[in-house]
């Protein structure tokens, strides 16, 4: 038998076996340029500090050089973040730098859009295309036609350039598509947004409640930290997912929710925290607005009533709501981060927020902390062109608490109809919008209407694929990139800086932003020399310095206090500046003053929802060529539960096909049949499936879940799009 | 001398699998080969399931099917600390070991050799844990001395409920699942 195939690691992970090939060694054509860091290999190890790029968390890190050659990424100790250990993700960082599939040139299509057939050109060549188009399409329809999707802290230097070119056109998937309905929850309940990395002080919670966050299968790395610990310590977990995650194999509560009716427990939850006088009154009292009306309102949602919406026993429900308000306010029910589920999630969101509020945990330890940040002053750029047109995204405030980002899928629309303005150019930093955006068609037929279409990444990624020009970038291991400040518990400033040449012709953003400003005539807007020069620039105005930051990685700023308790000023900006358990503004504007219960489409006899989620080694469908990510799962796997696939007749491990409400049809893709899972829903990972023919590692393995994801529908308060609303059957792979 | 051994908090683990990368840096382990796994056990019908999650690789056993029947002497108990580990310039690739080892934890390297975790042995002799440990974000992988009373391997195992794996193959495993 050969050894390999007993292997039970692969066949857990699915994961198939690729042809043996060691990562060092990899040739490497050497770029010429007078800024190269490896000169000299350097014998020995050398450590360099930077922050971590496979998802947006930025944690601090330590890659070693052995003998001059990449050899592995550590967490960095004195992070507040990583505390010195990264997740699967950021170890496997190395992958990225010697991943086969990556871009090596500048790209310039040869015929029609999608059929990724290219020309190679030198960067000024793909300079000079891409000025001349930006010239054209500011000349006849103005520099707002021009518009960026950019994500990552990556994009700052593109979207500086964006600007001093003319567009308030700028937005990223994180809002519409993404966590946008839970940050304008909180903002409508406690004036503020939880922000990220999220203020959830999990690390001294002693309830924590998860709806439909599979924390440890999503790795947000200092979350999963605390969570362990949490665990540890013996805090009561309380799980609420169709799924029984890997959470909810720690959980003392485990509640199987019929997928669409969070809402109508959350409600019923309050019900009974307010019927049994369970809240936090003097809180309340101190910080809260129109409480009588909301308390009016919510007592009338029962456990019984739940039960038929949600299937969870009513007993549990109470048993559950006790358990929390027993530990308030250190119990956290955790606002989750993707949030874009059915149409109404800014009011579930706002029933999480106003659920918190009720325990009194907002501000204090086990809740939510106040974050700060370390203050360092921003570059002092000119001022930028006046903008002659509003952003339209979100036109006549058609959505009016979209108060985050642009809306994403608004410009979209915007690009599909020419209203209120044409958009006719399209830059994409950092996001592939063929997995990110609902409708894949609709963003084909957007993509048709552009005279320009540039995508900047560092993987030949689906949207790439659609592009006019294509710029490849330097991995975050071979780049300069802005400072970290992200706000957290301790306020700290964080440095990327290269530790290893590129293998090709790769560049880093700045430098891509700062040679196309200077085509474009803007060169004044790029002050400085180099990146070095402009980091220096904002380091020394707070009293730091570049060279002393490359060092140590890390600098921490003064330690303030996180809560209410430890003297920290609650500040509620909503209109009435409390804690606003009736909304005035939502009644204003023809919503619901206090969240009210929608039912949701369920499936029609014969089809499943489709819920997809996240795996602990991929980030959205960025990581799937990286070698050393892929080797640990190489495709996605459709979950089903075991009794549903025998009566259907679907076995384990045999390949299927989806094919959703709307006749599209999924690539094939291996089942998994489980007890893990409800009968009415099925699951798979994100981000597999994908249709690049040059990301040749990871064309279509598994299934797209964004693929199956046609329908979706739109949140009224600010935008949002719901995906979980696709329905699917199973066909078997002949 | 000590005796190397593993004590795994599987409440903690949420099978990652950062030990398996971290483990193929720091050890350059070719694609598609690794030392060490994750496995996932269920049990029960939906909604009341309960799972375990554990991250397994060479148990270090202290009675060793995989040593007593290499032909060369490859498959050697190290002096150090009882770890078990296989000299690659001996090895002549014939599989024993990896037939004889009930945790399937070996595998020929395409370079011809029998290849397993070493409790990362370079590191362990700096001072430093093995690259798994160090690295989990959950920290639930504890490395030490199983001889010293006072080691917090040792103090975990005399507070907790604990089980190793397969028991009744008798190879006597130095990794401990903590529950």
């Amino acid at each position: 038998m050969n050894s390999i195939s007993r292997r039970r690691f692969l066949k857990i992970s699915g994961a198939t076996i690729a042809t043996a090939a060691i990562l060092t060694g990899a040739s490497k054509t050497l770029v010429k340029g007078a800024d190269k860091i490896n000169k000299e290999k350097v014998k020995g190890i050398q450590k360099i500090p930077t922050y971590c790029d496979l998802c947006f968390w930025k944690c601090g890190a330590i890659a070693y050089l052995k003998d001059g050659e990449l050899w592995k990424v550590e967490g960095n100790p004195m992070d507040p973040l990583s505390k010195g250990r990264l997740c699967p993700r950021g170890t496997g960082g190395v992958g990225a730098h010697y991943d086969e599939d990556r871009l090596k040139t500048p790209l310039i299509r040869k015929n029609l859009r999608g059929e990724e057939k290219w020309v190679e050109v030198t960067w000024d060549e793909a300079f000079d295309f891409i000025a001349d188009k930006m010239n054209k399409i500011k000349n006849q329809y103005g520099p707002e036609s021009v518009a960026l999707f950019s994500h990552g802290i990556g994009g700052n230097f593109i979207k500086h350039l964006l600007r001093a070119y003319g567009s308030p056109n700028e937005t990223a998937p994180s809002f519409a598509q993404c966590r946008g309905p839970r940050e304008v929850g909180f903002e409508l309940t406690f004036g503020d947004v939880v922000g990220s990395p999220e203020r959830t002080d999990i690390e001294n919670t002693k309830c924590l409640v998860l709806i439909g966050s599979h924390l440890g299968e999503n790795m947000h790395n200092t979350q999963v930290q605390e969570f362990s610990h949490a665990v540890q310590k013996g805090a009561s977990i309380i799980v609420v997912d169709p799924r029984f995650s890997v959470a909810a194999s720690k959980a003392k509560f485990y509640l199987p929710i019929k997928p669409g009716t969070d809402l109508a427990l959350l409600l019923a939850w309050m019900g009974v925290i307010v019927r049994e006088k369970l809240y936090d009154a003097d809180y309340i009292a101190k910080y809260g607005y129109g409480f009588d009306k909301f308390a009016a309102e919510v007592s009338h949602y029962t456990p019984e009533w739940a039960y038929i919406e949600t299937g969870i026993e009513p007993e549990l429900i109470v048993e559950t709501a006790r358990e929390m308000a027993r530990y308030k306010p250190a119990t956290l029910v955790h606002p989750g981060r993707h949030a874009t589920w059915y149409g109404d999630d800014t009011q579930r969101s706002r029933a999480i927020a106003l659920l918190n509020a009720l325990l009194g945990s907002w501000g204090r330890k086990g809740g939510f902390y106040v974050p700060y940040s370390f203050s360092i002053p921003k570059y002092p750029y000119p001022p930028y062109p006046e903008l002659k047109k509003e952003p339209l995204d979100n036109p006549g405030g058609k959505y009016p608490f979209a108060t985050g980002e642009q809306i994403s899928t608004g410009i979209r629309e915007a690009t599909i109809t020419g209203q209120p303005y044409p958009i006719k150019g399209w830059f994409v930093y950092g996001t592939n919008l063929m997995q990110a955006l609902p409708n894949r068609d609709e963003t084909i037929k957007a993509i048709q209407n552009l005279d320009l279409m540039v995508v900047v990444d560092v993987v030949p990624s689906e949207i790439a694929g659609w592009a006019d020009v294509v710029l490849p970038e330097s991995v975050y291991l071979e780049r300069y990139d802005d400072l970290n400040t992200s706000p957290f518990r301790e306020g700290f400033v964080g440095i990327r800086q290269p530790v290893i040449d590129e293998p090709n012709d790769q560049k880093p953003n700045w430098w891509i932003a700062k040679k196309l400003a200077e085509k474009l005539g803007l060169g004044n807007y790029f002050p400085w020399k180099d990146v070095e020069e402009y980091l220096d620039t904002r380091l020394k105005a707070a009293g730091l310095s570049l060279d002393e930051l490359k060092k140590v990685g890390i600098v921490k700023a003064p330690e303030r206090p996180i809560y209410f308790e430890d003297g920290v000023e609650p500040e509620f900006p909503t209109p009435s500046g409390k804690i606003e358990f009736y909304s005035d503004q939502l009644a204003q504007a023809g919503f619901d003053p206090v969240p009210r219960y929608t039912k949701h489409e369920q499936p029609p006899e014969g089809y499943f929802r489709l819920l997809y989620g996240r795996a602990p080694v991929h980030t959205f469908s960025k990581t799937q060529s990286n070698p050393l990510l892929r080797d640990m799962m190489s495709e996605n796997e459709l979950w089903i539960n075991a009794d549903m696939a025998a009566k259907i007749g679907i076995k384990n491990g045999q390949k299927v096909r989806l094919r959703n409400q709307d006749g599209v049809v999924s690539d094939a893709i291996k089942v998994k049949t489980t007890e893990r899972i409800r009968r009415d829903c099925v699951y798979m990972v994100h981000g597999f499936g994908q249709k690049s023919r040059q990301l040749r590692s990871t064309y279509k393995k598994g299934a797209s879940d964004a693929e199956l994801i046609t329908k979706y529908n739109t949140d009224p308060l600010m935008g949002g799009t719901a995906m979980n609303v696709n329905f699917v059957t199973i066909e078997a792979e002949v | 001398m000590p005796r190397y051994g593993m004590v795994i908090d599987t409440k903690k683990c949420v099978g990652c699998q950062d030990c398996v990368v971290a483990c193929k840096t720091e050890n350059n382990i070719p694609e598609g080969y690794n030392r060490d796994w994750i496995v996932t056990e269920v049990k029960g019908k939906f909604p009341t399931v309960q799972m375990e999650i554990r991250t397994e690789r060479c148990n270090h056993c202290s009675n060793t099917p995989c040593v007593s029947c290499c032909p060369t002497g490859a498959s050697h108990i190290h002096e150090f600390g009882g770890i078990v580990l296989v000299d690659h310039e001996m090895c002549i690739g014939c599989k024993a070991c990896v037939e004889a080892c009930p945790y399937d934890a070996r595998y020929i390297h395409p370079d011809g050799y029998a290849d397993k975790c070493t409790f990362c042995i370079n590191r362990v002799e700096k001072g430093q844990n093995p690259a798994c440990v160090e690295v989990c974000p959950t920290h639930c992988m504890y490395f030490g001395d199983l001889d010293d009373p006072n080691s917090e391997v040792s103090k975990l195992l005399q507070s907790r409920k604990w089980h190793v794996n397969l028991p009744d193959a008798g190879t006597e495993p130095n990794i401990f699942y903590l529950i």
